[in-house]
């Protein structure tokens, strides 16, 4: 979604002032993301439920998650946070090559964090692992799952901003997209940062 | 706007260009708001259709016409057009659309492309919904578990359509916010927003924050099918009461996303028949946001015979009766606009003072609802199904027509009969309240609801109930007949017919492209009647 809205900054249509475009993107923005994190709200309720219930299931089968990829897998992210957050800064001072830089870095984290995922999938599946194996993997598949439904959409948003940076659509006066792209990369990341301890690290 | 330089900008109505694809690819919020309508009258009738062919069962006890199966598959068609096509996207994307930008003072609403995206999902999912519900699907639109997860019907297909239909409702919310906040003209303050724009605004919140909710239900209730995950299933641990906890999160206040732009409809209504300012405007306004807030911590009462703690339960009674407080408010402000007013029965007034009759009959029997101790009696049983009806038709429907009646010679540029729209308006009331009123007496004798079949000692009510929808049905004929008659052959209408004060009837009937030829600087309330300002008395 947030491809219609950022091409929506573009509409010039109805010659509304640049400013309130932009305070506009941001908004709704904001609002977009409040609606991710209900999305992800009913399984967070889900995830306390449940571990209320189960604690010791919980404990027991956490420990066949791998700590280390799902480490790699965080450290991956949030430097893509920092590459993104660098990229916003760059356009703002019109430094158009270095957010091309950027933008590439953190997609390509984005795809690492998808292969180690894929990995680890795979891993499960071998040992006959899958969401129908308990309440914990069924939460585990779901939460990473939509997750990573989120990183390919953050990737396809990352993907397009590149190509239209590319083509020197963005400069320090304009680079609303930029910044509304990177709030969305951001939660990605947020989310993650919570599924992390509460599937992997529990004690 | 102002970028013409010719002096005199010419005026060309935003309904000129023609075609079909002018249509379907045009970012115009008013057209994307008729185009809401269009739809959502279609399947308001289609559904209607499936409800008569109900009644008629139920005319006589055993096998009339469809058998039980068939009764289930009609309900569920009923239920889940009704809902999801016509009274969720309702009237806040048909009238909010092309009457927000208008009412504010805007060109159009924030994301004006993904305004017409919000509208693609609405038919994407309309689509998928239809196929899902014609192959049919037999689980009402409720959904619950366990039977959503057993049913041998296409749910996959059902949910997955629901959960595009919800993408666009979060769309179409998010978009009138940021347009409300963003986009009022110069002078145009939170204070002196049209109620109906109060009303949109709490929808929106509304969509915005429960939607997401049951996105994420139907979601797992899918992974359940495809996986077997559990989260629902007790024999795998999970719990079916979740899944009722998770969909009446969103459903109940959805219920106040279908019936709050209703509410905003007849509080532009009342004022310029009365010919008096809305009564305590401010509590008006606060009132939807509180009704909004409240609607967050009730959804438990639809669950007190499900298995949920005592406690839980009668927390959950007291706080249903919140809700009463600023609904009340509503009634009482409504009632006291009317007080000393000159009022004047053209039809759109007669609907607004249906919808405050019928809503204080449906909102007093949610009230007797609500109570614990007399749900455990009244739940599923055609009490329900008239206390909702009362609700949803009595108020919500009431206010759609109402406002269809209102703002038709805005929309369109022509005048409607008014007196066959009044006849319509009487079978309509008349029908509606021989209909529903002896369901009320019929739950209270103990009638399940959702039921194809009943014993005999049941008959008369339900004779009288099936008499009652036959002369619904003819009166919202004939109000389809008028409408469409008004299209073709009405007369063409003035830029204000009713001397309204408020922004929308400032500009042309039907209002050009880019709505305002110049952004109005707003000095006023949009309800100065009677005032020494206003442009009359």
């Amino acid at each position: 979604m947030g491809e219609i809205v950022i091409e929506d900054t573009h509409s010039h249509a109805h010659h509304i002032d640049p400013k309130v475009e932009y305070s506009m993107s941001k908004f709704g923005m904001w609002l977009f993301l409040g609606t991710e994190i209900l999305l992800f709200g009913g399984l967070f309720a889900a995830y306390a439920i449940y571990r209320a219930k189960y604690a010791t299931m919980f404990h027991e089968q956490h420990k066949e998650l791998d700590v280390t990829l799902g480490a790699i897998n965080t450290v991956i992210l949030i430097f893509s946070s920092l590459t993104m957050a660098v990229g916003v800064t760059a356009i703002q001072k019109g430094k158009r090559n270095l957010l091309t830089l950027m933008l590439l870095i953190t997609i390509i984290c984005g795809i690492a964090f998808g292969v180690n995922k894929y990995f680890e999938y795979g891993h499960k599946f071998e040992h006959h692992i899958s969401p129908s194996t308990s309440i914990f993997f069924a939460l585990y598949f779901m939460m990473t799952g939509l997750h990573m439904i989120h990183v390919f959409a953050g990737i396809a948003i990352l993907t397009v901003l590149l190509v239209l940076n590319l083509k020197g659509k963005f400069s320090a006066k304009y680079n609303t997209p930029i910044e509304v792209g990177g709030l969305y990369w951001h939660l990605v990341d947020l989310i993650w940062i919570y599924l992390f301890p509460l599937l992997y690290l529990i004690s | 706007m102002a970028n013409h330089t010719i002096a005199a900008p010419l005026y060309v109505p935003y309904l000129d260009k023609k075609g079909i694809l002018s249509w379907l690819l045009s970012t115009d919020h008013k057209r994307i708001g008729i185009m809401y309508l269009i739809s959502i009258s279609t399947f308001f009738l289609i559904a209607g259709i499936s409800a008569l062919l109900m009644r008629l069962e139920l005319i006589a006890p055993g096998k009339t016409i469809v058998d039980a199966h068939q009764y289930n598959v009609l309900f569920t068609f009923h239920g889940t057009v009704m809902v999801f096509f016509f009274i969720v996207p309702g009237l806040a994307a048909s009238f909010g659309n092309f009457l927000i930008p208008l009412m504010i003072g805007a060109p159009d609403v924030a994301f004006p492309k993904l305004n017409l995206g919000s509208y693609w999902l609405y038919l994407l999912a309309t689509i998928l919904l239809l196929i899902a519900l014609l192959k049919p699907a037999d689980t009402g639109w409720t959904f619950y578990t366990p039977y959503s997860i057993k049913s041998g019907t296409d749910v996959i297909l059902l949910t997955t359509g629901i959960f595009v239909m919800g993408f666009s409702s979060i769309l179409t919310g998010l978009n009138f916010i940021v347009t409300i906040h963003k986009l009022r003209a110069p002078g145009m303050t939170w204070h002196r927003l049209n109620l109906f724009v109060w009303a949109s605004y709490a929808t929106a919140i509304l969509q915005l924050l429960a939607t997401p909710v049951v996105g994420i239900t139907l979601l797992l209730l899918i992974m359940e099918r495809v996986f077997g995950i559990g989260f629902f299933d007790p024999s795998k641990g999970g719990d079916p009461i979740l899944f009722q906890n998770f969909f009446w999160f969103y459903s109940h206040p959805a219920v106040y996303i279908m019936i709050i732009p209703a509410f905003g409809v007849i509080s532009e209504i009342l004022p310029v028949f009365a010919r008096k300012p809305i009564f305590g405007y401010k509590a008006m306004a606060y009132s939807l946001l509180a009704i909004a807030l409240i609607s967050f911590l009730v959804w438990a009462h639809h669950m007190f015979v499900s298995g949920i703690s005592e406690v839980a339960a009668t927390i959950f009674s007291f706080l249903t009766f919140l809700v009463a407080i600023p609904t009340a408010i509503k009634v009482f402000n409504w009632t006291a606009t009317l007080y000393k007013g000159s009022i004047q029965l053209h039809s759109a007034m007669l609907y607004a003072l249906s919808l405050v009759f019928l809503f204080t009959i449906g909102g007093l029997t949610g009230v007797f609802l609500g109570a614990l101790a007399v749900d455990v009696h009244l739940h599923d049983t055609y009490f329900v199904v008239a206390h909702m009806h009362y609700v949803m038709i009595g108020g919500t429907v009431m206010g759609f027509f109402g406002g269809l009646h209102f703002w038709f010679p805005k929309m369109f540029g022509k005048m409607l009969n008014e007196k066959v729209a009044k006849v319509a308006w009487a079978f309509v009331f008349i029908g509606f309240n021989v209909t529903f009123f002896p369901q009320f007496i019929l739950g209270t004798l103990g009638m399940p609801r959702r039921y194809a079949d009943y014993p005999p000692q049941f008959h008369s009510l339900h004779e009288l109930s099936t008499i009652g929808s036959w002369i619904l049905g003819i009166g919202i004929f004939i109000m389809t007949v008028n409408l469409l008659r008004g299209l073709t052959n009405g007369e063409k209408a003035p830029d204000n017919p009713y001397n309204s004060v408020s922004l929308e009837w400032q500009v042309p009937s039907p209002p050009p492209h880019e709505n305002f030829e110049k952004i109005p600087v707003v000095t006023d309330f949009p309800y100065v009647y009677g005032k020494k300002n206003s442009q009359e008395d």
